[in-house]
């Protein structure tokens, strides 16, 4: 039975995940910052087969706070298999354009949260000598576009540490997995028209615990055809990249 | 919540409108209401004609509302969002023993719109309607209020929205009682049967012994072969005999494409319905089924309703009263046979007295008749209308899930309550049925 702890668990890629680990009677650990989509997300976890869901109301953007929370956490399961950092924002480019400090802001959120998580968990895993340590990136971090680079960026730096992470722990007996997911079809991506490269959460989902269960490491791209579009898009002369 | 002029289509592909899609995402949330225009809710699209689309009008998706609320698993009764599918309340609850009261053919609707089309299944005469199995449901309006109804609060809001097809507010969620379940297996028989008069004698005698019971008639059959078919009967296995019973993997089997043209006509349905006859050579032969085979038998084909090509098919539901069920559905089966339209095969069910408790449900004492038909311009559709005539002389009706077509007087007659059922209709919600049949007619 696992004991997961979710940060950022009411976004809707989370959610999936947590159902994949809830039929196996997972224990759950759930962080976000609105405190009634919580309660509904750890009942539906319930029915679904959870043995147990604790949730915490905490705004992951706060820097002074992580660590404390991750051993808040790991005092509450009495350990973590599994950890599954998914908060992140998808900003207003042109905000970021505009201003250092709306740039920044999503820096802190998208990018230091994670990255001092990511560092708290390794090392509790590591401890531990055994865990699953999961990061949501995104196919955006793979090269810089004129319509999104921010967020890009923001990716980015998980990306990396991510991909370095899972070569440094895995002689600790700690697997370390970037997902990059292409387009998928959440609120956080409601204001887009969708078309045939769109996925749901719910695929997405699916293939993240999958993944988890056969305890991959590294990068892997869900759907995973993108890491082909990627291939390709990273190889692109910028005049190519500029249109799309 | 954007709104995105989208195709959104029913599960016979006809008609075409355009509509804008809005999404619900959170149930403790208002509508998603557009500055102007109808709006209705819209779960997973498989209501085969108009009554799902809102053509020049908003659907509100209710997909997204996926959550569970609670399961108790010692007496059955389960609360989630109107979103969740039968597949997500299956998965979720036969492993601990339980099963939904009342399935129609596919486990891929929403809770949602299985209230809102009072669906009916294979043990119709033993269970009625789902309506009759739903404890209660918070039902949001258009002005913001949300009403708890159940039988014994906001009855008549109940009565009205259970086979309201959606019209008199979105569900944002329902409490639904399970029945228990033995196993995940059926055991029974399928009987051949040559004509109507050994159908209507196996149902009378299998209503007691068998809690689900279906038949499926060839509907090309003429002269000697008139009303032949096969009659199915089955019941839950107990633990004991579905011991080392294993259900076989799905094969991933889909319709990729819509074909150019439908593949379903003369030929090839002649050939599949003899050989779908013949293919049982014994009169009686001993089955066992796994739930999904029995239930679902199409749901293992993905989209299986582009086999029919780009203008789409009519389904075509119909039940008549006691009375006369006998003749009539010996008339109604004479019309479809001369005519050589009708698709693969008939499924005819002999319905319970169970009476459903929505204002505009469907099922009625007495026998109902399904089939598809691959759309071949006006000569279906005047098939379809001659049909309607032998219904609405028999008092019967017809299934609004499954129509595309009938006429407002067609619906008047079939619906005595629609006047009851105007008062509760809320004022921003409508749908391409509803302004076909039910505006402008009085």
């Amino acid at each position: 039975m696992s004991r997961v702890l979710i940060l950022g668990a009411t976004s809707a890629i989370a959610q999936e995940v947590a159902r994949g680990f809830a039929i196996d009677g997972a224990r759950f650990f759930l962080v976000a910052r609105n405190e009634t989509a919580l309660a509904d997300i750890a009942a539906d976890l319930e029915v679904r087969g959870a043995t147990e869901v604790a949730t915490h109301t905490a705004d992951l953007g706060d820097l002074a706070l992580l660590d404390e929370l991750c051993e808040t956490a790991r005092a509450a399961l009495g350990g973590i298999d599994v950890a599954l950092i998914a908060h992140g924002v998808l900003p207003d480019q042109a905000a970021c354009e505009a201003s250092g400090a709306a740039m920044l802001d999503v820096m802190r959120i998208n990018t230091q949260s994670p990255a001092a998580l990511m560092t708290r968990l390794g090392n509790i895993m590591a401890a531990q000598g055994s865990g699953s340590l999961i990061v949501i990136s995104s196919v955006a971090g793979d090269r810089g576009r004129p319509s999104n680079y921010i967020y890009g960026a923001s990716k980015a730096f998980l990306s990396v540490m991510g991909e370095g992470m899972a070569l440094a722990f895995a002689p600790r007996g700690v697997n370390v997995l970037v997902v990059k997911p292409g387009f998928v079809d959440t609120p956080m991506t409601n204001a887009f028209p969708k078309g045939p490269l769109w996925a749901s959460a719910q695929a997405v989902g699916g293939d993240i615990v999958a993944a988890v269960k056969k305890g991959k490491r590294g990068v892997i791209y869900t759907p995973f055809w993108w890491r082909f579009i990627m291939l390709v898009i990273r190889f692109a002369p910028g005049f190519v990249v500029r249109k799309i | 919540m954007n709104s995105a002029a989208t195709k959104a289509m029913s599960w016979g592909r006809y008609p075409r409108v355009t509509q804008n899609v809005v999404r619900m995402t959170d149930r403790h949330a208002p509508l998603p209401l557009p500055a102007e225009g109808s709006v209705l809710p819209y779960g997973l699209g498989r209501s085969y004609g108009d009554s799902c689309l809102n053509g020049g009008g908003t659907l509100i998706e209710t997909r997204a509302l996926r959550r569970f609320i609670s399961f108790d698993r010692q007496t059955g009764e389960i609360a989630c969002e109107a979103g969740v599918s039968l597949a997500d309340i299956i998965e979720v609850a036969l492993p601990h023993g339980w099963f939904l009261p009342v399935t129609p053919g596919t486990k891929f609707v929403t809770l949602g719109g299985a209230i809102a089309n009072d669906v009916h299944g294979k043990n119709h005469h033993r269970a009625g309607s789902i309506g009759r199995h739903v404890r209660s449901f918070e039902l949001l309006r258009s002005d913001g209020s949300r009403l708890l109804c159940s039988p014994w609060e906001n009855a008549d809001q109940f009565a009205a929205t259970i086979g309201g097809l959606g019209l008199t507010g979105l569900v944002t969620q329902a409490t639904l009682q399970l029945k228990p379940t033995a196993s995940a297996f059926l055991g029974g028989q399928s009987i051949k049967f040559g004509g109507l008069d050994e159908f209507f004698v196996l149902s009378a005698e299998s209503a007691a012994s068998h809690e689900y019971v279906v038949s499926w008639i060839d509907c090309l059959g003429r002269g000697e072969t008139f009303g032949r078919g096969h009659f199915l009967r089955a019941n839950v296995l107990d633990a004991e005999e579905a011991r080392g019973l294993k259900a076989g993997r799905p094969l991933p089997l889909a319709v990729p494409i819509t074909p150019p043209i439908s593949l379903i006509n003369g030929l090839s349905l002649k050939a599949f319905n003899a050989a779908y006859y013949n293919r049982q050579r014994a009169h009686i032969v001993e089955k066992v089924w796994s739930l999904d085979a029995f239930h679902y038998p199409l749901d293992a084909i993905a989209n299986w309703n582009r086999i029919y090509g780009p203008k789409g098919f009519l389904q075509y539901q119909a039940v008549v009263p006691t009375r006369d069920q006998r003749d009539v559905s010996e008339a109604l089966l004479a019309e479809i046979s001369r005519s050589g339209q009708g698709s693969f095969l008939v499924v005819l069910k002999v319905f319970g007295d169970h009476l459903s408790p929505g204002l505009l449900s469907f099922p009625m004492p007495g026998t109902t008749l399904a089939l598809d038909f691959p759309i071949k311009g006006e000569a279906t559709f005047a098939l379809l209308d001659r049909l309607d005539a032998i219904v609405m002389e028999a008092g019967g009706r017809i299934y609004p899930a499954k129509d595309a077509r009938m006429s407002p007087a067609c619906f008047m007659r079939g619906y005595p309550q629609l006047e009851t059922f105007r008062k509760f209709v809320d004022p921003r919600m409508s749908s391409s049925f509803a302004r076909r049949v039910m505006e402008n007619v009085r």
